[in-house]
């Protein structure tokens, strides 16, 4: 096995809520936001790891937090086998570890020109040695993400959102990175240009060898993609497997049910019952056993009361304390077993 | 089928924002019925005119008013177009009800939840304040939110996503309307909530017999709710269909297209089949056929003349000159 390049130990973030003036008159103590509670993941060389989970899960606090733009507070990070954080390594992580964002309206500067923001990147880290080979280089980045170089000089607005993700992603590349991280780069984009958008990542990380870690909500997408998936919760990750075997023998009621709510695009089979009822419990209290118990249908006395650990066979982790919930279906073919053809 | 009444019938509808030379028409010659009780979805790219089509039916269309309006919007026999404003606000929330894409901004936050249900009901049905809570709290219960008589006096903040959508569903169906619009009602929202929130409209449609036009860009969310669907590109309806029929024979290159895009659904399948360029601006649309320049079936005639919707089968026609063809 090739050595990490990223490996994530136990990492928690808590964020502290705003008082409002009850709260200060009834003395009431400063609420936390537990964004990430105990989470461990590893990178390797060119690998894609897929990060799942709705809204207000932790995976794009994940990803801020890889990428330094959020600190935890606990747990080590390490960078090909060494603490990210520390001396030269703080660089290391500027120039190695790229994000790509959601909204590629809202992540370009409107007064740059397309050239302008790609030859930042490079003068900032002192890339490319002159501004001639500067401009070399820019051409090169545009044409890398699929790009006609004449588009250079244009502002952000004169040009398609598509086309705004491929600078975002020419920008992340500028730096020679060996990670990026993508969040949700194509969510806010339309079915045909997803399409285009995750081809060039393919691409990129074939020719390349970039790993990426991928945050979506969207699941087929993120199957599509990636070698290896962790579906996160409430905070924590509650599966993680290679990415065939979370989708063909996922283990987690949580992710069953997930699966189960992508609708199929087959009209031949329509599901009458919703996957999972109720919705994610508040984040300021979190159930005290597992996260999920409040919406289990497998739920038994323990998973209230106790927190699951994340048990490891192999490759295959899961968070589970209800053994009978956690087994495989019988049909390792079917993702859907209790919603399929009626 | 086809002895079925039409609740909607909207015949070469054209909407137009904009004065020459930069009119930009959003919607051109869409025509389409929608029969009672049936899911009819409307389904295409952001700017294809899906969601002008539904603002058109009841005119709401918030601050940019169109230019030019045309066609004929048909609803239980009455048309649309040509009502008075006096007349359409009787409709609008009685008869034809319509829940948008954002819950979070589509409620009053300073309001209480409970009296934004009853509103609709005092307005139109007459109701007493008291009968209206009582009303208030059955609708609440009915579309899934607990303990419904405390959640009355809460505000618009102190419910989720899916809650708040789940509130406007509740003011949408007050009135037991015979239409709903339903414009992307869970783009916004979870995957799981999504799921619910289909399927507490598909149950609602049984019970009280509705009309629902959802309005959608996800082929998944289709097949999964719709009865019948029209696919849109660039303001004109490309293909119409049975659900069954869209899915078992797409027939438009277009359609093809956009289901070809789609990572599948079983899992990795190669590489994904993208639609090359974007789609055209509405105020300079290219000539004939407005998908010939990323269509891979492209022939010269294509650029010369826009196809109409031509008929494959019972049910189910495409604008496409190359239909009859051999794939």
């Amino acid at each position: 096995m090739t050595e990490p390049l990223l490996s994530i130990h136990h990492i928690s973030k808590t964020f502290p809520m705003a008082r409002n003036f009850r709260d200060v008159v009834t003395r009431s103590p400063r609420q936390t936001l537990r964004a990430l509670r105990d989470v461990s993941l590893t990178v390797r060389p060119g690998e894609v790891v897929g990060v799942v989970g709705e809204s207000g899960c932790g995976k794009s606090t994940l990803g801020r937090c890889i990428a330094g733009l959020e600190t935890p507070e606990h747990g080590d990070m390490l960078w090909q086998g060494a603490p990210i954080s520390a001396g030269e390594n703080r660089r290391t992580r500027a120039r190695h570890i790229q994000m790509v964002f959601q909204d590629p309206y809202a992540s370009l500067n409107p007064r740059m020109t397309l050239g302008q923001t790609l030859e930042e990147v490079l003068r900032v880290h002192g890339l490319a040695g002159d501004a001639a080979r500067r401009r070399e280089r820019v051409d090169e980045l545009m044409l890398m993400v699929g790009l006609a170089p004449a588009l250079k000089e244009r502002l952000p607005h004169t040009i398609s959102g598509g086309q705004r993700q491929r600078i975002c992603i020419a920008r992340a590349l500028a730096a020679e990175p060996q990670l990026i991280v993508a969040d949700e780069p194509v969510s806010a984009l339309d079915a045909s240009v997803q399409a285009q958008i995750i081809n060039l990542l393919e691409d990129l990380r074939a020719k390349l060898n970039i790993a990426l870690i991928f945050i979506a909500h969207d699941l087929n997408v993120v199957r599509h993609i990636s070698d290896r998936v962790a579906v996160m919760y409430l905070g924590e990750i509650v599966e993680t497997a290679a990415a065939e075997a979370l989708f063909t023998r996922p283990l987690h009621p949580y992710t069953r049910g997930l699966l189960a709510a992508i609708p199929i695009p087959d009209p031949k089979r329509r599901t009458s019952v919703p996957s999972v009822e109720g919705e994610i419990p508040d984040p300021l209290s979190p159930p005290i056993g597992c996260g999920f118990s409040t919406r289990c249908s497998h739920v038994i006395h323990p998973c209230r009361v106790r927190h699951p650990d994340l048990h490891q066979t192999g490759e295959h982790g899961v968070r589970c304390l209800n053994p009978a919930a956690t087994r495989p279906f019988a049909d390792p073919g079917s993702v859907y077993p209790a919603t399929g053809n009626q | 089928m086809s002895a079925a009444h039409n609740t909607l019938a909207v015949e070469h509808l054209r909407v137009t924002f904009g004065k020459a030379p930069n009119a930009a028409t959003a919607v051109d010659d869409v025509s389409f019925e929608i029969r009672q009780g049936e899911v009819f979805g409307l389904v295409g790219e952001s700017g294809c005119g899906k969601s002008v089509t539904c603002r058109s039916l009841i005119q709401l269309f918030g601050g940019s008013r169109p230019s030019a309006m045309t066609g004929s919007i048909s609803f239980e026999g009455r048309n649309l177009a040509a009502l008075q404003p006096k007349d359409l606000v009787k409709v609008r929330g009685s008869e034809i009800a319509m829940i948008f894409q954002d819950p979070m901004t589509a409620l009053n936050p300073t309001m209480k939840v409970g009296r934004q249900i009853e509103e609709g009901l005092r307005q139109h049905e007459k109701l007493s304040a008291r009968q209206a809570r009582e009303k208030a709290i059955t609708l609440l219960k009915s579309v899934g939110v607990m303990a419904p008589e405390r959640r009355l006096d809460s505000y618009p903040h102190a419910f989720s996503g899916g809650m708040r959508q789940r509130v406007l569903i509740a003011i949408a169906l007050a009135c037991r309307p015979k239409l709903l619009i339903a414009d992307e009602p869970t783009t916004a929202l979870d995957v799981t909530v999504q799921d619910q929130i289909l399927k507490l409209i598909l149950k609602l449609r049984a019970e009280i017999g509705m009309a629902v036009l959802l309005v959608t860009h996800d082929l998944g969310v289709v097949a999964q709710t719709c009865d019948r669907v029209a696919v849109m590109y660039a303001g004109r309806i490309v293909e119409l269909a049975t659900t069954e029929q869209l899915f078992a024979k797409p027939s438009h290159p277009y359609t093809r297209a956009l289901l070809n895009a789609l990572p599948a659904h079983g899992g990795r399948g190669g590489r994904l089949q993208p639609i090359g360029g974007s789609p055209p601006s509405l105020a300079a649309p290219p000539p004939g056929c407005r998908f010939h320049p990323r269509c891979s079936l492209a022939i010269p005639a294509c650029e010369l003349q826009q196809p109409p919707l031509a008929a494959i089968q019972e049910g189910h026609s495409a604008a496409c000159i190359r239909i009859g063809e051999p794939a």
